[in-house]
């Protein structure tokens, strides 16, 4: 042992496992949508990005308080409001109170003569007043003349409607007792507003559950309350804890059932340990490579990561059980040799995915074989005990070959089952793949039926198309702002959209406001015209003195910026759209669908853009962001698609170069049989396949080959008894990979439990045909 | 507030003498309602006339109006502005000249749907909808008869007083709207067509 310890391939081993214990204690282990995210977006994707990152939706937070009576529940949305304003975690917490509501309407009203799109040079002109204000009692008599009603004596030009005509069309909120209430009444509804990125989950974990915190210390609380929560926010943080409480668990229930298996057949403590040496070995340096790749390690790469305990192990167990007897034959290493190769060459395809969750799992799986190989290879059999006995495995060896030589002679029916899948697969070509991103989506369906509901109730938050652009600072974004307000007017017109909204809506560029006050005409100006304009009108000068007196305080009052817009949720609304970036304004601006007719949920945007760029306003990206994620995620299984076949392609030409083409032909059958008849089986029980099952089908390509390489070893088993143990050998490593796999597929997890079902059952496959098809009869039943 | 003031006391006048010369028997809520109830669809031209303190004369606008049962009403305003008002079951959708066009959804809007239904319940004869909103009350006979409706919801009541509604037999003759801040409206309807 002393002379082991001071051997090159121990040390070096040492070392390793220091430095990457060392790494793995740095790193940051993240759990949020990055993993989704393209690593090298186009334009628009880097959109949809940024969207996620910065945009109103990932940093939304919906808030229903349900059970108990509406008094109740309204006491209580205003107390949760009351409790959470002013925390630092929030930039904003709205519930529709009647102050919120004034505020609102108070600014646009004060301030309509700078916001007014209706404010040009010719407006108080003595016959631009006439025809505004005739208008206007053209409109009081029509069914909106009560509210107009109102505005006259302050505002008979009517700007203030000016200004609400971009608001109309907008489902509001449903309000009673002055908080807002769900469309059926049961739940009282509110909403916040996450000061944190939508990227950085741990800040939004605990602002979300500093709401709920707040919310069961609500002094006086109802007992039949309680809180319900949904939002992009919330859904990242349940998938994070489900994702990394299942990877702990299911951690933990394969490694207890791989021991366990050992235990069984080994008989032996010692023999355990060693055999998960090189396991352990593999995850640490596996960890360690992702999180100097590429700087943190995903939730989902450790979650897949409990799978290598299922392949490393696979090693040890050929060595101990084919070495049982203390001779070793001359091939095995090259056969162990050439299965890590075959299984490095599937990984590498993943290596090359933008898919970033992808190309973590490929380095963290090449990586973490070639250590589990590497320490299988050089330190185990140094520390393998001159006395270690294995368990005899004789008897059982000898019913393994006769099974596997019943196997043999009923080829012809493993080849049936081949074509039969092959014939499922053609039959169905069209819906073997599923194209949603929500099928990769941990939350429950519950959890997705709240999500609708609070949206609808909080009136049309989900919002589909987007234009988008960024400017260097505030003025400039607010200036294109109201270029692209005039386009996206004419195409509200033409009813090719809707509505829409822009920052400038709300807080128009400074040039704006300063063009706007200099159309303002001083005192005695505007009330000669007004005397003038009032002619033939059935309205007295006299009733408009309040007018008067509001355009000369608007020609000398301040100009409109941020601040004004304090403590109002037209303030929330322009944050969601004009979002301040370190070197930069990012702005985003939601647009509308007509609503009418038979495509009238769905906006054409080739139009929109084409009306863009004829005002020179290509630098502006118009998105649909359904399409652009289900498109990104298309790009994804198509690439995966691509990726995988060249694995799989580049497995069978390292096998023909390295055993020849007839060897090669035998290995890869099996395989290939494997995968076709998972796809098939998975078609048939009416299961698409997502970019996971895809990962999943290449596992079973790595991990099968090793099956059919040993089964098909090159040269002749020198003995019966030496055959019995390589087949044995292949049972327990296929047992171990089939249970820890198929302990995966059991998860609640999407991600995982695909990846794990596909792997348990193809695994389970590529063995048995490997046995059938690439199996050499055994010597009894040779001629 | 005078204007006001003599144009109600002048409608009584009148709906006192027409009652005066008609013998029939007093009819009672579940009559009307019932009578009503019978016509399924119709067609009919406006006169509405607004009374507005600020303004020196009233504002007048006149169009068609079009009701099918059990929920379908329309109100098409041709002069001074064409812009229509048409509710199907519980959705309002209001088009203006320049063809914006605004939805409204009766369940997230009570006020609004109080409103719509002291009309569209009166026309259909839905005793139970117009009571949810309102306290009725009702003179005259069925040759002429005036409905009138007091909001019951203190929010309604800070918009209308009152709203009253006159016809003879099933056809509606007359809807006005007593606002609160002392304005008020009167709609003449002709009935064009009717089953």
């Amino acid at each position: 042992m002393k002379s082991f310890c001071r051997k090159p391939a121990f040390i070096i081993w040492a070392v390793t496992m220091l430095a990457a214990i060392l790494v793995i204690a740095q790193t940051r282990f993240i759990a949020d949508l990055s993993a989704f995210m393209p690593k090298a977006p186009s334009e628009r994707q880097q959109m949809l990005v940024d969207q996620l990152r910065d945009g109103a939706i990932s940093r939304l937070v919906l808030i229903g308080i349900e059970g108990g009576d509406a008094t109740a529940r309204a006491t209580q949305s205003r107390q949760l409001k009351a409790q959470l304003s002013g925390n630092a975690m929030f930039t904003a917490i709205e519930n529709g109170d009647r102050a919120t509501q004034e505020r609102d309407q108070r600014y646009f009203f004060d301030n309509r003569y700078l916001l007014s799109p209706g404010v040009t040079a010719t407006r108080f002109t003595a016959p631009g007043m006439h025809d505004a204000i005739q208008g206007m009692i053209d409109l009081m008599s029509g069914d909106t003349g009560m509210i107009v009603k109102r505005i006259l004596p302050q505002d008979p030009t009517g700007e203030t409607l000016q200004i609400l005509d971009a608001f109309s069309g907008e489902d509001a909120p449903r309000t009673d007792g002055d908080v807002w209430i769900s469309r059926d009444g049961n739940r009282a509804v509110l909403m916040a507003q996450l000061a944190g990125s939508g990227l950085n989950t741990d800040a939004q974990a605990s602002a979300l559950n500093t709401i709920e915190r707040t919310f069961a210390q609500l002094p006086n609380r109802a007992a039949g309350t309680r809180l319900v929560m949904s939002g992009t926010s919330v859904m990242s943080v349940q998938s994070r804890n489900i994702i990394q409480s299942e990877v702990q668990r299911l951690a933990t229930a394969g490694t207890v059932l791989v021991v366990c298996l050992l235990l069984l057949i080994y008989r032996s403590a010692s023999l355990l340990l060693l055999g998960l040496l090189p396991v352990v070995s593999g995850a640490l340096v596996g960890i360690a490579s992702v999180s100097l790749g590429f700087g943190h390690v995903h939730g989902l790469t450790l979650g897949f990561g409990t799978t290598l305990i299922g392949e490393a192990v696979d090693y040890s167990i050929y060595l101990f059980i084919q070495r049982s007897d203390g001779t070793q034959r001359a091939t095995f290493w090259r056969t162990i040799r050439l299965g890590v190769f075959t299984s490095i060459t599937g990984f590498a395809a993943l290596l090359c995915s933008s898919f970033p969750g992808l190309s973590q799992l490929g380095l963290y799986s090449i990586s973490g074989l070639v250590t589990a190989a590497l320490v299988t290879r050089y330190i185990l059999p140094d520390l393998i005990p001159r006395n270690a006995k294995l368990r005899d495995l004789t008897r059982a060896g000898v019913m393994l070959q006769q099974l596997l030589d019943f196997l043999t002679r009923i080829r012809w029916l493993i080849v049936a089952i081949g074509l039969v899948a092959v014939a499922v697969l053609v039959f169905h070509h069209q819906d073997i793949w599923n194209r949603q991103l929500s099928a990769l989506s941990s939350t429950s369906k519950a959890q997705n039926e709240l999500d609708s509901q609070l949206r609808s109730d909080l009136g049309g938050n989900d919002m589909r198309y987007v234009a988008s652009y960024s400017a260097p600072d505030q003025e400039h974004a607010l200036q294109t702002a109201e270029r692209i307000d005039t386009v996206l007017q004419g195409l509200v017109k033409a009813q090719v959209i809707g509505g829409y909204h822009t920052p400038s809506q709300i807080l128009p560029s400074l040039a704006m406001q300063r063009a706007r006050q200099a159309a303002l005409p001083d005192r005695p100006q505007v009330s000669a015209n007004l005397k003038t304009a009032l002619q033939g009108l059935p309205i007295q000068a006299d009733k408009l003195d309040a007018f008067i007196s509001d355009i000369q305080s608007a020609r000398t009052r301040p100009l409109l910026s941020r601040d004004a817009l304090q403590g109002t949720s037209t303030g929330v609304l322009l944050d969601s759209m004009l979002i301040k970036r370190p070197k930069d304004y990012l702005v985003l601006m939601p647009i509308r669908p007509t609503g009418f007719g038979p495509n009238g949920d769905v906006i054409d945007l080739n139009t929109v853009r084409a009306a863009l760029d004829r005002d020179r306003l290509d630098h502006v990206t118009v998105i649909d962001l359904l399409e652009e994620t289900t498109h990104i995620f298309d790009s994804y299984t198509h690439e995966a698609l691509i990726l995988s076949s060249l694995g799989c392609l580049a497995i069978v030409l390292l096998l023909c170069v390295t055993c020849g083409i007839k060897q090669a032909a035998r290995v890869s059958l099996p395989l290939v049989c494997a995968v076709v008849c998972v796809v098939a089986l998975f078609n048939a029980m009416g299961i698409q396949l997502t970019i996971l099952h895809l990962v999943g089908l290449l596992l079973v390509v790595a991990i099968g080959s090793n099956y059919a390489l040993f089964f098909a070893g090159e040269a002749a088993p020198e003995s019966d008894s030496e055959q019995r143990r390589v087949e044995i050998s292949l049972v327990v490593a296929n047992l171990a990979t089939v249970s820890s796999f198929g302990l995966l597929g059991t998860s609640s997890v999407a991600v995982l439990s695909y990846i794990g079902s596909t792997v348990a059952v193809g695994a389970l496959l590529a063995f048995i045909f490997s046995a059938v098809l690439a199996r050499a009869r055994s010597h009894a039943h040779r001629p | 507030m005078r204007a006001h003031f003599s144009a109600r006391t002048l409608a009584c006048l009148l709906l006192m003498t027409v009652a005066n010369m008609t013998f029939a028997a007093d009819l009672g809520i579940p009559d009307l309602m019932q009578m009503l109830g019978q016509r399924k669809t119709g067609t009919a031209t406006f006169i509405e006339k607004k009374y507005i303190a600020m303004l020196d004369q009233p504002l007048e606008s006149s169009g068609e109006l079009a009701f099918s049962a059990p929920d379908h009403l329309e109100k098409r305003t041709l002069k001074p502005k064409p812009e229509s008002v048409v509710l199907d079951g519980n959705k309002l959708v209001l088009e203006r000249a320049d063809g914006r066009r605004m939805t409204v959804s009766l369940t997230d809007r009570p006020e609004v749907a109080a409103f719509v239904e002291s009309i569209r319940a009166t026309l259909t004869g839905d005793r139970t909808a117009l009571e949810h909103y309102y306290t009725t009350g009702i003179r005259g006979s069925a040759e002429q008869w005036q409905l009138t409706l007091t909001p019951v919801q203190s929010r309604m009541l800070k918009v209308i007083r009152q709203i009253r509604i006159a016809g003879q037999h099933d056809q509606v003759k007359s809807i006005e709207f007593m606002q609160a801040d002392g304005d008020h409206s009167i709609m003449d309807i002709t009935s064009t067509t009717s089953k």
